[in-house]
C-alpha cells in the first residue's frame, strides 16, 4: 500500500491542461440503418427494373408515408423516455374528423381548421401525460385506453359516413405542390425544386465546415476529416437526386418542406435543448434523473402533449392526402411509427433512440411498401413480409450491441 | 467437538485475484445457535454462500464436511435437499402469492401437475402455528409486514425439514417487537434440535440467543468461543470484529475549520412501506465549513435513509424537521430545490441511482447542472465538452475521451464521473454516501484526495461510510447512528474503532 502514497490526485478544479483526442469515433450504427436503407432501395430498383426510383414514385413515396414519418418523430421521443404510445391512429382519425366537420359544418376557413386539429392533438395529449406523468399509469394502458376512446369519439362524430368536399388549399398540405414560379429548364424540369436542392446542398456543406471550425477553434475532438467529407458527398448527392427527380415530376411536395422542418427541428430539441437531454436522462436511468434533480413527471406530460400535437398534424396531412374524412383512417398507423422507430435503432427498454433514424426507419418500411406494391406482391405477403423485416432489424442491432459487450 | 453437525475448513474464494476469504474455518455444534460476528466486507456472505452452494464446488478451496459427509454442492437446490436452508436479508418471497403458495413454492403438494390444496393449506397451517404465526394460509404475502414475512420464510424452510437454518441479518429490517418474537423462534427451534448459524452486527442479540460466537475480519476467522466463558463479552467481540492495524493510506490534510455552516433539527422520517416504523428518528447534527464530518452506522441503521429524506425527501414519508444553511433556513422538498440550495448527494449505489450508464463521461457529468450550459433551454455542447474535459484532466478520470460511455469504465472512474457531476453544480454542502465503495485502493486515494480538496474549499463535507478506518481516517468529527438515532458524536482525536462500534451497536432500551 505504501507506493500507493506517490500517486497524489491532483487539484480536483480550476482548469488544467486539455490532452483530448483530436479524432471522434464515427457511430457505425447510424450507419447500419443507412446501409440498410440503400440496399434495400437498390434491390427494388433492380428487381422493379428501375420502376421503384421514378419521378412519379418518389414523390408518392415522399406524400405517402409523411403521416407515420410525422408520427415516427414523436413516437421515438416517447420510446426514448421508456413510453409507447398506442392511440397515434386512432388519433389521426379524430383530429381528421375534427378538422373537416369544422370546415365543412362550422364554416371555418382551412387555416383555422388546422389551427384546431393541432390544439385537439395538443389536448389528447395533455389528456394522456396526465395519466401517466401524474397519475403514474403505464402508457402502453393509457395509450391503449386512449386508441379505443378517440376511435369511438371520431364515429360518433362522423355519423353520417364520409365528409368530403374539402376546400382545396387544405387538401394541398397532403397532396400539393409548391407552384414553380421559377419556370421550368432543361426540358421541362420544375427551377425552384432545383435550386431548393442547391440550396440545401449548400446549407449543409456550409454548416459542416462551420461546425469543424469551431471545433478546431475549440480545441475539442472532431469527426475525421474523410469520413466527414464522405458523409459530405454521399447526402449532397442524395439531396440533388431527389430534387432531380421530383423536378421532373410536379416540383416539390408541400409536405416535404415540413417533414424536413420537423426533422430539423427535433433533431435540433433532442440533441441541444435542455428538455431533450432531460428525455435521455430518463431514458437511460429514472432513478439517476429523479436524483439529478430532472422534473421527469412534467418531462414526461411534456412528452405527451408533443405527441399529440404531430399526431394533430398527421390527422391534418393523412385528410388532406384522402380528400376527406373516414371513421377508419390512421387504422394500424401506430404500428407502422412504431415500427420504425425500432427499426431506425431506438431501444426498447429506452435511453436510446434518434429523429433521423427514425426517419430512415420509416423509408425504409415506406420503400418496402412501394416496392412489394409495384411487383405486385399480395397484400397479404406484403405484411408479412413487413413483420420480418422489423424483427430482423432489432434482433441483428441486438446481436450487434451484444458482440460490442454492452 | 465430537457432536460437530458441520466443518468448514481452510475456505478460500476469491475473485478476480481478491481474496475473499483466505482460510475461515469453522465448526457449528448440532442443536446450537452459532453467531457470525464481522464488519461489512468481512467474508460472511460470501461463506454462507460457499456453504449453500450458491458459489459451486470448485470454485473455492477447502473442505466441508456437513453431518459426517464432504458436500460437493452444484447449487442451492442440493444443499437444501441436505436440509440446509439460508433466508437472506432481501426476503425472496412472491408477493402476489399467498402464504401457502409461498411456503411451497418449488416444492409443491402435487399429484401429476395437479396441486392439493386441501393438503397444501392443512400443511401450511400447521407450519404457521410451529413459527408462531396466526395468519390465514390463503393471505398474499404483500398484505403482511417484514417480520411476519420473515416468519413465512422460516415456515418455508420448515417445509424442507431443515436441519441447519441460516439466518443473514434477519433482525436488520424489524422492529423491536418483531424482532423479540423472531429470537424466541430461534430458541423454540434449537430445542427442536434445528441447528441455527446467524449472521447479525446486533451484540445485544447475540448474547441474548448465540451458544457460540465466531468472529471473521479480511477473509479470515480471528476467534470462536462459548458465550458461557468468563470473558465472552461484547468489548471481546468488537476488539475482534475491529483490530486492523490502520495504514498509512490516507492523503495528508491539515483542517481548516470554520464556523457551523449547516444544519439539521430534529429530522424524523417514516418507512414508505411499513409506515409505523421511523427509519430516521429525531436526528440534529451540524457540520462546519471545511469540515469533513463522518457518518458512521451499521447496514440498515439509517444512515442513507438520513441522507436521501434531506436531499429532496428522496427516501420516505412523513418527514419532519428543519435545515440550515449559513444560519438561514433553507427548503429541500424536491431534488432540484435542494440542489438551487447548494446541497449535493452522491448516492451509495452509483450504478442506480448515480449514472446513466448508456451515456457518454460529458452528458453524466453535465446532468445535474445543465442549465448552467443553457441558454434559453439550449445546450452548448462545445462548452459541455469543454467542462467535461477540465474534470477529466483534473479528477484524473481514466478515459480515452469524455464521449466514452460510462457503463465501460471501473468503478474507480465512475465514481470519480459522480463526483464531478456534483461538483459541477456547485454545492456548499456535499453528502457522500458510501465514497470509495467497490473501488480499487489506487481510487480510494485518489478519491480521499479529492474530498479533502473539497473540505479545503471551505464546504461543508459528510461521509457515510461502512469502513471504520476510512472514517477514521478521513473525518473531523464522526457521528454514529444505529436505527435511526444518532447515537454518539466522537471527535477525531477521542474516535477509536471501538468507541463507534459500541455507539453504532447501542439498541433502543
Amino acid at each position: 500500500m505504501s507506493n500507493i502514497a506517490t500517486e497524489a490526485p491532483t487539484e480536483p478544479s480550476g482548469p488544467a491542461p486539455i490532452k483530448s483526442p483530436k479524432r471522434q469515433r464515427v457511430d457505425l450504427r447510424q450507419y447500419g440503418i443507412l446501409a440498410a436503407l440503400a440496399i434495400i432501395i437498390l434491390l427494388f430498383e433492380i428487381l422493379t427494373g428501375g420502376r421503384l426510383l421514378m419521378p412519379g414514385n418518389v414523390n408518392n413515396l415522399i406524400q405517402q408515408n409523411s403521416y407515420v414519418l410525422i408520427l415516427a418523430i414523436g413516437m421515438v421521443i416517447v420510446i426514448i423516455a421508456g413510453h409507447i404510445d398506442l392511440s397515434v391512429g386512432s388519433v389521426v382519425a379524430l383530429v381528421g374528423a375534427v378538422a373537416a366537420l369544422a370546415m365543412n359544418s362550422w364554416g371555418l376557413p382551412w387555416w383555422a381548421a388546422v389551427l384546431l386539429a393541432l390544439v385537439v392533438g395538443a389536448v389528447i395529449g395533455a389528456w394522456q401525460g396526465f395519466w401517466v406523468a401524474f397519475v403514474g399509469i403505464p402508457a402502453f394502458i393509457v395509450t391503449l385506453a386512449g386508441m379505443l376512446i378517440f376511435r369511438g369519439l371520431t364515429l360518433v362524430l362522423l355519423t353520417g359516413g364520409t365528409i368530403s368536399g374539402l376546400p382545396d388549399e387544405f387538401t394541398a398540405i397532403g397532396a400539393g405542390w409548391i407552384p414553380g414560379f421559377l419556370g421550368e429548364i432543361l426540358g421541362g424540369r420544375d427551377t425552384f425544386t432545383l435550386v431548393l436542392g442547391l440550396l440545401a446542398s449548400a446549407a449543409f456543406v456550409v454548416q459542416q465546415v462551420r461546425t469543424r471550425a469551431t471545433l478546431r477553434k475549440l480545441e475539442l475532438p472532431r469527426e475525421p476529416a474523410a469520413s466527414a467529407i464522405v458523409k459530405s458527398a454521399i447526402l449532397v448527392i442524395a439531396i440533388m437526386a431527389l430534387s432531380w427527380q421530383l423536378s421532373a415530376y410536379s416540383g416539390t411536395p408541400i409536405i416535404l418542406i415540413i417533414l424536413a422542418v420537423l426533422i430539423l427541428l427535433y433533431t435540433f430539441i433532442l440533441n441541444r435543448s435542455v428538455f431533450g437531454r432531460h428525455v435521455y436522462a430518463m431514458g437511460g436511468n429514472l432513478f439517476a434523473a429523479q436524483m439529478s434533480g430532472v422534473k421527469t413527471k412534467w418531462i414526461n406530460f411534456a412528452i405527451f402533449v408533443n405527441m399529440g400535437v404531430l399526431a394533430g398534424l398527421a390527422g391534418v396531412v393523412a385528410t388532406a392526402r384522402a380528400g376527406s374524412a373516414v371513421a377508419s383512417a390512421g387504422q394500424s398507423y401506430e404500428l407502422d411509427a412504431i415500427a420504425a422507430v425500432f427499426i431506425g435503432g431506438a431501444a426498447v427498454q429506452g435511453g436510446v433512440g434518434t429523429v433521423v433514424g427514425a426517419v430512415i426507419g420509416g423509408l425504409v418500411m415506406g420503400v418496402l411498401n412501394m416496392g412489394l406494391s409495384i411487383l405486385s406482391v399480395d397484400a397479404a405477403w406484403q405484411q408479412a413480409i413487413k413483420g420480418l423485416v422489423l424483427l430482423l432489424a432489432v434482433a441483428f442491432d441486438i446481436i450487434n450491441k451484444r458482440r460490442s459487450g454492452r | 467437538m465430537s457432536n460437530a453437525i458441520l466443518w468448514m475448513r481452510d475456505i478460500t474464494k476469491d475473485f478476480n485475484g481478491v481474496k475473499a476469504l483466505d482460510g475461515v474455518s469453522i465448526v457449528v455444534e448440532r442443536g446450537e445457535v452459532h453467531a457470525i460476528c464481522g464488519e461489512n466486507g468481512a467474508g460472511k456472505s460470501t461463506l454462507m454462500k460457499v456453504l449453500s452452494g450458491v458459489y459451486p464446488h470448485g470454485t473455492f478451496g477447502g473442505t466441508i464436511e456437513f453431518e459426517g459427509h464432504p458436500t460437493a454442492y452444484k447449487n442451492i437446490n442440493d444443499s437444501e435437499h441436505d436440509g440446509i436452508v439460508i433466508i437472506h436479508q432481501e426476503l425472496a418471497l412472491s408477493p402476489y402469492l399467498s402464504i401457502a403458495e409461498n411456503i411451497f413454492l418449488g416444492n409443491e403438494n402435487a399429484r401429476r401437475g395437479i396441486i392439493d390444496w386441501n393438503k397444501t393449506n392443512r400443511e401450511a397451517a400447521t407450519l404457521l402455528a410451529r413459527v408462531g404465526l396466526n395468519e390465514n394460509p390463503a393471505t398474499p404475502v404483500l398484505e403482511l409486514g417484514v417480520g411476519k414475512q420473515q416468519l413465512v420464510e422460516i415456515a418455508k424452510a420448515l417445509s424442507k425439514r431443515v436441519k441447519l437454518l441460516i439466518l443473514d441479518e434477519p433482525t436488520a429490517a424489524l422492529n423491536d417487537d418483531d424482532s423479540d418474537h423472531l429470537l424466541t423462534l430461534i430458541n423454540h427451534l434449537r430445542e427442536q434440535g434445528i441447528t441455527c448459524i446467524i449472521i447479525s452486527h446486533k451484540l445485544k442479540e447475540i448474547r441474548k440467543i448465540a451458544d457460540t460466537v465466531t468472529i471473521i475480519r479480511d477473509g479470515k476467522t480471528i476467534e470462536s468461543f462459548s458465550m458461557k466463558e468468563a470473558d465472552a463479552t461484547e468489548s471481546r467481540i468488537i476488539r475482534s470484529m475491529v483490530g486492523r492495524p490502520l495504514d498509512n493510506q490516507f492523503p495528508p490534510r491539515t483542517p481548516d475549520i470554520g464556523e457551523e455552516y449547516f444544519r439539521v433539527e430534529n429530522w424524523t422520517a417514516y418507512h414508505p412501506v411499513d409506515t409505523e416504523r421511523k427509519v430516521v428518528d429525531d436526528a440534529s447534527f451540524t457540520v462546519k465549513a471545511g469540515e469533513i464530518v463522518g457518518f458512521a452506522g451499521l447496514m440498515g441503521a439509517g444512515r442513507t435513509e438520513l441522507a436521501m429524506s434531506i436531499f429532496g425527501r428522496s427516501y420516505g414519508i412523513n418527514i419532519s424537521g428543519k435545515v440550515f444553511k449559513a444560519g438561514k433556513e433553507i427548503q429541500t422538498r424536491t431534488v432540484s430545490e435542494a440542489i438551487e440550495n447548494g446541497l449535493a448527494y452522491a448516492t451509495e449505489d452509483r450504478k442506480k441511482y448515480g449514472l446513466n450508464l448508456i451515456a457518454d463521461i460529458a452528458e453524466n457529468i453535465s446532468a445535474a447542472a445543465l442549465g448552467k450550459l443553457a441558454t434559453g433551454g439550449v445546450v452548448d455542447r462545445n462548452k459541455e465538452t469543454k467542462v467535461a474535459e477540465e474534470y477529466r484532466a483534473s479528477m484524473n478520470i481514466k478515459a480515452p475521451s469524455v464521449s466514452a460511455i460510462v457503463g465501460k469504465l471501473s468503478g474507480g472512474n465512475q465514481q470519480k464521473v459522480v463526483l464531478s457531476k456534483w461538483m459541477f453544480t456547485g454545492p456548499d454542502v456535499l453528502i457522500l454516501d458510501e465514497p470509495t465503495r467497490g473501488i480499487d485502493v489506487g481510487a480510494k486515494y485518489e478519491i480521499y484526495g479529492i474530498i479533502n480538496q473539497l473540505a479545503a474549499q471551505g464546504k461543508a463535507v459528510i461521509v457515510i461510510s461502512s469502513e471504520l478506518p476510512e472514517l477514521l481516517g478521513l473525518a473531523d468529527r464522526i457521528y454514529t447512528i444505529s436505527e435511526g438515532r444518532i447515537t454518539g458524536e466522537v471527535a477525531r482525536e477521542d474516535a477509536t474503532q471501538e468507541t463507534l462500534m459500541h455507539y453504532m451497536t447501542a439498541g433502543r432500551d
